[in-house]
């Protein structure tokens, strides 16, 4: 160490806290990252020895339909969370109204319910002896079939579900391209003759599309990735169809071919999002000087503001939860039993297993890039955190096959062997789960931190070594403490996003091993909507951790701003 | 000639803080004003109401001829024909070139348009740029777009924020000069809103000096530098010290520099106490002096330096000495001083 100081400082300089080199380091990353994109990989393979004879069922049956139903779905829930949440940025950040402060932070509520959750207390809400049709009959002194009321278990109602719980990406991602962008530019555009409304149009939205197609994107994704709520609404798209033609049909085969048809889709997904980022050949010119007046808006418009928020936020959080809410109260007395406690203890366990499992990895990998920024550990640090584009059904299925097939062929090697069966030893334990959840979710640990990095400077790692400290005590005392937000941040992510997984669970969980996702999903199944509460409820109440982080990050923005 | 610009005992207020108090002052069609002043001063203010982006407590705003703004009165920024060149430009990053140029012109047909456009484009010399976008352009490419885009409607008047702050010093006032002959060229009415002298300067035909949200003088910058109207006026314009000083007669003072006389009558009574203001140019060095001063600190200059002086009563006072005569720190030298009219300041 002490020659590296003297003889190559400018080398030991770049070279954070461990020199890391040789052909050991890299080849555990990238053995590390083909290990973790194998369900991806898994998936795309079968794309090479395609089952023809079930794909030309597939074509000729339920194929279309699939197809017609996620590209209808993506349109619908894309022009609802494009309107409610460029609409609902643009009011919060340049306008003024009454609620506008709470608005800003309360809009990103419904991000804490599942779209599964949502669709079937909605469900609940609306059929005929819930409490929106009892009203109503009370009311009109209708009865029975004297009505005609829609039904949201369908493809509309599957929109509107998804909508409501996909419209904060957008909503967040364009706040903050509004919040960042100069407001110069836009009171040089109304010097130069536009009125509120057209600046909007000419100035801030064509400075936002960025944002907003990374928003759409987001939102987009996990339309495609939905499994709970269409399969709850009994609408055909390609994860109830990789999950009938596996579990339905029983051909693997086949299942791993629409999972590759819906990675395509996700992929055609975000190479439109990069296109678009390329076509914006600017970069943001100035930053803001002021805090932003906004325009104040007075009487049918302040009003029309306020009921614009208030509908998402309803719709989207507070009425789902109220009856929720109601729902676990009624069963308060049964529900919450010794039954309850063991499926919080299994959810809690397997999330917090999978976050710190993710942090250790992420950590692993954020620091090889920044000690070698070579291209090989680059590329596996990509490939390793593809997992979050990917629907959780076809990282189930990408599990499975090999699993399985690495099982029966030690089970068929044990027999013919020693005599004895093996059993599966890898499919349907926690292993495998845990795996699955890494794969799917080390990118959200991985970005976390690598963001959190970047702001550790390379010249503080210098000018910590040049005050005397050795590389590991630059980690101990410079790295750790800058670094404790993110990596919490990225344990509770993680953690949240396991407590509320659904389709990968769903497959792959032991036999007889229940979380509070799989049960409140499955007594909904059974139409046992209020026993289903407590669950639901206790997700819920999981998933409004990150969004409180978020809506803290929002208020110190906005402290910094108004500063 | 006539009146293009006209603020009327105006004040603005944010909030219920004054930020700006009776302003009054009119400007021709063609020249060039600045609001002179330390940063809070309220001229940023001032110019932001004028351009329509704040109400105004008090008083009346008129843009040639007919009032834009008064209590309870604004007419919104869009609608009121005023360019604005703001301190970054705020070029928009989305359009090129042209696209910045033309975004103002958008009631006008595609040709005229189009003309227009080209005409600007040669105006700014950067015809060859046209298709180029915001952050492939230098700073002074940036701000000559910026301006060529706020006068592209030709506005009843052009409004500058701080225009030359993004830019090194070294070229500021070159562009000033440059913007200022655009700007005569095109017979535009400005305000620019500055806290540096030299930029005002060069740019400006009258300037009006503000502090604490009023505006304390009106004039030319010769005016402004050689007949300061108050303490803060002449401490802000240029250098000097102020100086204990006794009314002897009209013309003459007693000062410890000895008795010195102006070329015309100051105004003040015999026998009254004031300050006078001694600028660097209007103290000699010379050796034959009997005045004394010990060098504080020394600046060199190029061509001159100048010199931070203790006179013998502990005052101090700045001088400007040819650079061929080379003194040290701590020397003792002799000075006299050398002045063809008063700056007094009635009171100690």
């Amino acid at each position: 160490m002490e020659i590296a100081l003297s003889g190559a400082p400018a080398e030991t300089g770049r070279r954070v806290a461990i020199p890391l080199g040789g052909p050991g380091p890299r080849l555990l990353i990238g053995g590390l990252a083909l290990l973790l994109s194998l369900p991806v990989l898994v998936v795309l393979g079968s794309l090479l020895a395609p089952d023809a004879e079930a794909w030309r069922h597939l074509a000729a049956t339920v194929l279309p339909d699939y197809v017609a139903n996620s590209l209808l779905l993506m349109l619908g829930v894309g022009l609802g969370t494009l309107v409610i949440g460029v609409g609902a940025a643009w009011l919060t950040t340049m306008c003024r109204f009454p609620g506008r402060r709470l608005f800003e932070w309360a809009l990103l509520l419904p991000m804490a319910m599942p779209a599964y959750i949502i669709a079937y207390t909605y469900t609940g809400l609306l059929d005929f002896a819930g409490p929106v049709q009892t009203t109503l009959r009370a009311w009109t002194g209708w009865g029975h079939g004297d009505y005609w009321f829609p039904t949201i278990r369908s493809l509309p109602g599957a929109v509107l579900m998804l909508t409501l719980v996909l419209y904060p990406y957008v909503y967040l991602l364009t706040r903050a391209a509004f919040l960042s962008q100069s407001l110069a530019v836009l009171e040089v555009s109304r010097t130069l003759g536009n009125g509120a409304w057209r600046t909007f149009l000419r100035v801030a939205l064509p400075l936002a599309r960025p944002a907003i197609v990374a928003g759409l994107t987001l939102a987009l994704m996990e339309t495609l990735a939905d499994y709970g709520a269409v399969q709850y609404f009994g609408v055909s798209t390609f994860t109830t169809g990789i999950f009938r033609t596996w579990l339905g049909l029983g051909n693997p085969v086949a299942a791993a071919q629409l999972s590759a048809l819906l990675l395509t889709f996700v992929l055609t997904l975000i190479l439109l999002e990069r296109w678009s980022r390329r076509q914006a050949r600017y970069h943001q010119a100035g930053q803001r000087h002021q805090p932003i007046r906004g325009y104040r808006l007075s009487g049918w418009r302040a009003l029309g503001a306020f009921v614009f928020c208030l509908v998402p936020l309803l719709l989207g959080f507070l009425l789902p939860a109220a009856q929720l809410g109601a729902w676990s109260l009624s069963v308060a007395g049964t529900g919450l039993d010794a039954g309850f406690m063991r499926l919080t203890l299994h959810s809690v366990g397997l999330a917090a297993g999978a976050s710190l499992l993710a942090l250790v990895v992420a950590l692993l990998f954020a620091y090889a890039q920044r000690l070698d920024p070579s291209r090989t550990v680059q590329l596996g640090a990509r490939l390793a955190g593809m997992g979050y584009a990917v629907p959780g059904t076809v990282i189930a299925i990408g599990v499975m096959i090999p699993f399985a097939w690495l099982d029966n062929g030690f089970d068929g090697w044990m027999r013919a062997t020693f005599g004895v069966s093996s059993g599966l030893l890898l499919s349907g334990t926690l292993f495998a789960l845990l795996f699955a959840y890494l794969a799917r979710f080390l990118s959200v640990s991985l970005q976390t931190l690598e963001s959190g990095l970047t702001r550790i400077r390379p010249a503080m790692d210098e000018a910590a070594r040049s005050l005397g400290l050795r590389p590991h005590q630059v980690l101990w005392r410079v790295h750790v403490p800058m670094l404790r937000g993110s990596l919490l941040t990225a344990l509770l992510l993680v953690f949240v996003d396991v407590i509320k997984e659904l389709p990968a669970t769903l497959v792959l969980r032991p036999f007889n091993f229940n979380t509070l996702a799989v049960r409140a999903y499955e007594l909904a199944s059974d139409e046992r909507l209020a026993e289903a509460g407590p669950a639901a409820l206790a997700i819920v109440a999981a998933g409004l951790l990150p969004v409180i982080l978020l809506s803290r990050s929002i208020s110190r923005s906005r402290h910094v701003h108004s500063a | 000639m006539s009146i293009q610009l006209e603020l009327r005992d105006v004040s603005v207020a944010l909030g219920d803080r004054t930020i700006v108090r009776d302003i009054d002052f009119s400007l021709q069609t063609g020249s060039i004003a600045c609001l002179l002043g330390p940063s809070g001063c309220g001229k940023t203010t001032l110019l932001r109401a004028i351009a329509g982006f704040e109400p105004i407590a008090s008083g009346e705003i008129r843009l040639h001829g007919s009032t834009v703004s008064r209590p309870g009165e604004t007419l919104p920024p869009e609608r009121r024909h005023i360019g604005m060149l703001f301190q970054d430009f705020a070029l928009f990053p989305h359009l090129s070139v042209a696209g910045n140029l033309g975004f103002g012109l958008r009631d006008r047909s595609g040709p005229a348009r189009r003309a227009r456009i080209d005409e600007l484009l040669e105006l700014i010399g950067l015809r060859d740029a046209q298709h180029r976008y915001p952050h492939e352009l230098s700073g002074g490419m940036q701000q000559r777009v910026a301006l060529a885009r706020a006068i592209a409607p030709r506005p009843q008047a052009l409004l500058l924020d701080e225009p030359f702050s993004s830019l090194d010093p070294e070229r500021r006032e070159q562009l000033a000069r440059e913007v200022r002959e655009m700007l005569k060229r095109e017979r535009m009415t400005a305000v620019l809103v500055t806290h540096d002298q030299l930029e005002a300067f060069a740019m400006a035909d009258e300037i009006g000096v503000m502090s604490e949200g009023r505006i304390r003088q009106w004039g030319s910058g010769f005016d402004l530098y050689h007949e300061p109207a108050d303490r803060f006026v002449a401490d802000f314009i240029g250098q000097g010290a102020r100086l204990p000083a006794t009314v002897i007669d009209p013309r003459r003072v007693a000062t410890e520099l000895g008795e010195i006389q102006g070329a015309k009558p100051h105004g003040l009574a015999p026998g009254q106490a004031a300050e006078l203001l001694i600028r660097p140019d209007d103290l000699m060095h010379d050796p034959t002096s009997p005045i004394r001063a010990v060098i504080l600190e020394r600046d060199f200059r190029g061509a001159a330096f100048l010199y931070r002086l203790r006179l013998p009563s502990g005052a101090e006072v700045l001088s400007l000495a040819p650079s061929h005569e080379d003194h040290n720190i701590g020397d003792r030298i002799g000075i006299r001083p050398a002045m063809s009219h008063l700056v007094l300041f009635a009171g100690a």
